[in-house]
């Protein structure tokens, strides 16, 4: 696995251009994905890898696009200092995982080897043997998480038709 | 406890006597709002969840404004797809081109926003409503999926930050203004995950246009809304385009807020935000000078009637300078027959300025406005991150329209009161 370091205010508009909003497929949205501010994520980014980002991540435009783009593109988990809302609550919506830890983006370097115990929200470093706990979700949040996403989790509620 | 305006609307929308920030609730919704861009993706995880059914079309806002009239096969493909599912569910509040204008200029224009009304949109500029007292705020497409599926939606109770306004604005100076000092000072995650509640003597001189500006460009600032107080300008402009009952919520006066903030308006310049970022402000007096290719006048931010008036009032008879592309952008229908009436369109057209159909186009970078590299544009849209209205090499400088329209004829930043 490898990860993917950005820094803060990693805006929607760069994790999905808009220009490509006209094609919500997940494999265009996955070919163009970080293309502004990384120009080769979209060829050489594997299934299993990570992103890590800085303060406000995912802020800008609403567009569900953007955490759909870096699922599509197979990263396993986005973790970040703080998310902006919109996209924290899309990620969540779509059932791909993210988590708040500030110290994790502080002791995680490029090239570094990194696992996520997603049940316990826990962090670790393999490089450096360093743990980190993430902020945990609500119960209400693990159950959206749980069932793969918001509608999923509706319809089991029997609360969508 | 007390309450803000917003944790009392939220109570009243779950059902419940009290809410405190920190606490998830599911609320009922007045409103459920998506784009051409964002309802595409709602409708495909509405099908894939096997849903029939709309909770209450009467409650369902499409409107196809971001790519329209549409600039390419695969947004007239998205527009179809709006067009069929609007359709089959028999949506009452369906704009097509020829009703369309910028969502959250037309949402309101046609009453469909309401004090203490909590609305979501698929758009992150859905907290605009706020100017009129409702709790707004934008969310993605399974959220609107969601939406429409059930008429609830779940919140964190944010906190909130109080910013109390004092004075009145100077000449040249709007709400774009404020908005933009206030990002400046606060950051873009300022009020990230919080409330931004408007207070104090200065809101009561702020025009209906100026609040929808401000709440508009909360989530600039990170936040999860905007409100002001519901005044009597709130109920001028709520006659004649709501009809049915609502409540102007107040905050208690022992409201908890996180931040207190204090703007005297009377001491604002007209502030404008540089690349790449909408707190990256400056005053017009340390921009002036900078030289720009394109002025965008338009969009959800300010493409309404005060808007294109203190445009205009400084484009009549002058000139566009020579190598700059002046754009303006009526954001709805109305608005366009008010400013061809007040002989607005006319005085854009003499200056040499083109006037566009309502649409999101340049603001995102989409159509009716895209910069080539290393072009320079100033721009009364709300965003100015890299690439957003062309190449990752072109830049956006934020602005009023009165700013934006003095930069048009000087061919470089300008304060208006120095033309």
């Amino acid at each position: 696995m490898k990860i993917y370091k950005y820094g803060d205010n990693v805006d929607t508009d760069v994790i999905i251009p808009a220009r490509y909003l006209n094609a919500p497929d997940e494999k265009s949205l996955a070919a163009h994905c970080m293309e502004d501010i990384d120009a080769g994520f979209a060829s050489a980014v594997e299934a299993g890898d990570i992103m890590v980002g800085g303060s406000n991540f995912g802020c800008g435009s609403s567009r569900e696009h953007a955490p759909l783009a870096i699922k599509a593109c197979g990263v396993k988990c986005v973790i970040a200092k703080s998310f902006a809302r919109i996209f924290y609550r899309n990620a969540i919506n779509i059932g791909f995982p993210i988590l708040e830890c500030p110290e994790a983006v502080d002791g995680i370097s490029a090239g570094d080897s990194v696992s996520v115990d997603f049940e316990r929200g826990v962090i670790t470093n393999e490089t450096t043997g360093a743990k980190f706990q993430a902020a945990p979700f609500p119960e209400f949040v693990t159950g959206i998480m749980n069932h793969g996403g918001l509608l999923k989790a509706l319809k089991a509620r029997g609360m969508a038709k | 406890m007390g309450m803000t305006m917003t944790q009392k609307i939220l109570a009243r929308s779950a059902g419940l006597p009290q809410v405190e920030a920190g606490q998830l609730i599911e609320g009922k919704l007045d409103l459920v709002l998506g784009n051409d861009i964002t309802t595409p993706v709602a409708i495909t995880e509405f099908k894939k969840a096997e849903l029939s059914a709309v909770f209450d079309r009467d409650k369902i806002a499409i409107v196809l404004d971001h790519s329209t009239p549409c600039k390419d096969i695969k947004s007239a493909q998205l527009c179809a797809a709006c067009r069929e599912f609007a359709k089959e569910h028999a949506i009452t509040h369906f704009y097509d081109v020829g009703q369309m204008g910028i969502e959250h200029a037309l949402l309101p224009e046609k009453g469909l926003t309401a004090p203490g009304e909590v609305i979501i949109g698929a758009d992150s500029h859905t907290c605009t409503y706020g100017a009129l007292g409702a709790f707004s705020t934008g969310v993605g497409s399974t959220d609107m999926a969601a939406g429409m599926a059930t008429g609830l939606a779940w919140f964190k109770v944010p906190s909130a930050i109080k910013v109390t306004l004092t004075g009145r604005l100077g000449p040249y100076v709007s709400g774009k203004d404020v908005i933009l000092h206030l990002i400046g000072m606060i950051g873009v995650d300022g009020a990230l995950y919080q409330s931004l509640e408007f207070a104090g003597e200065g809101v009561a001189a702020l025009e209906m246009d100026d609040r929808f500006t401000i709440c508009n460009m909360a989530i600039e600032a990170g936040a999860k809304n905007g409100i002001f107080p519901v005044d009597g300008k709130t109920l001028d402009y709520l006659k004649g385009r709501v009809n049915r009952d609502f409540t102007a919520f107040e905050a208690d006066p022992d409201a908890q807020y996180t931040k207190e903030v204090a703007i005297d308006l009377s001491t604002l310049r007209p502030t404008v935000a540089f690349p790449h970022l909408p707190s990256n402000t400056k005053t017009v007096d340390e921009a002036a000078g900078k030289a720009i290719q394109q002025v965008v006048i338009g969009s959800c931010t300010n493409g309404r009637l005060k808007d294109l008036r203190e445009a205009a009032a400084i484009l009549r008879g002058r000139k566009v300078a020579p190598g700059v592309r002046c754009i303006v952008i009526p954001a709805t229908q109305q608005i366009y027959l008010d400013a061809m009436a007040e002989g607005l369109v006319a005085d854009f057209i003499q200056a040499g300025a083109v006037v566009s159909t309502p649409t999101c186009g340049p603001c995102l970078g989409g159509h009716m406005g895209v910069l080539a590299d290393n072009e320079w544009a100033i721009s009364t849209t709300n965003r100015n991150f890299v690439g957003r209205m062309g190449p990752t090499s072109s830049m956006i400088i934020l602005a009023s329209p009165a700013v934006a329209a003095a930069s048009a004829v000087a061919g470089a930043v300008t304060d208006p009161a120095s033309l």
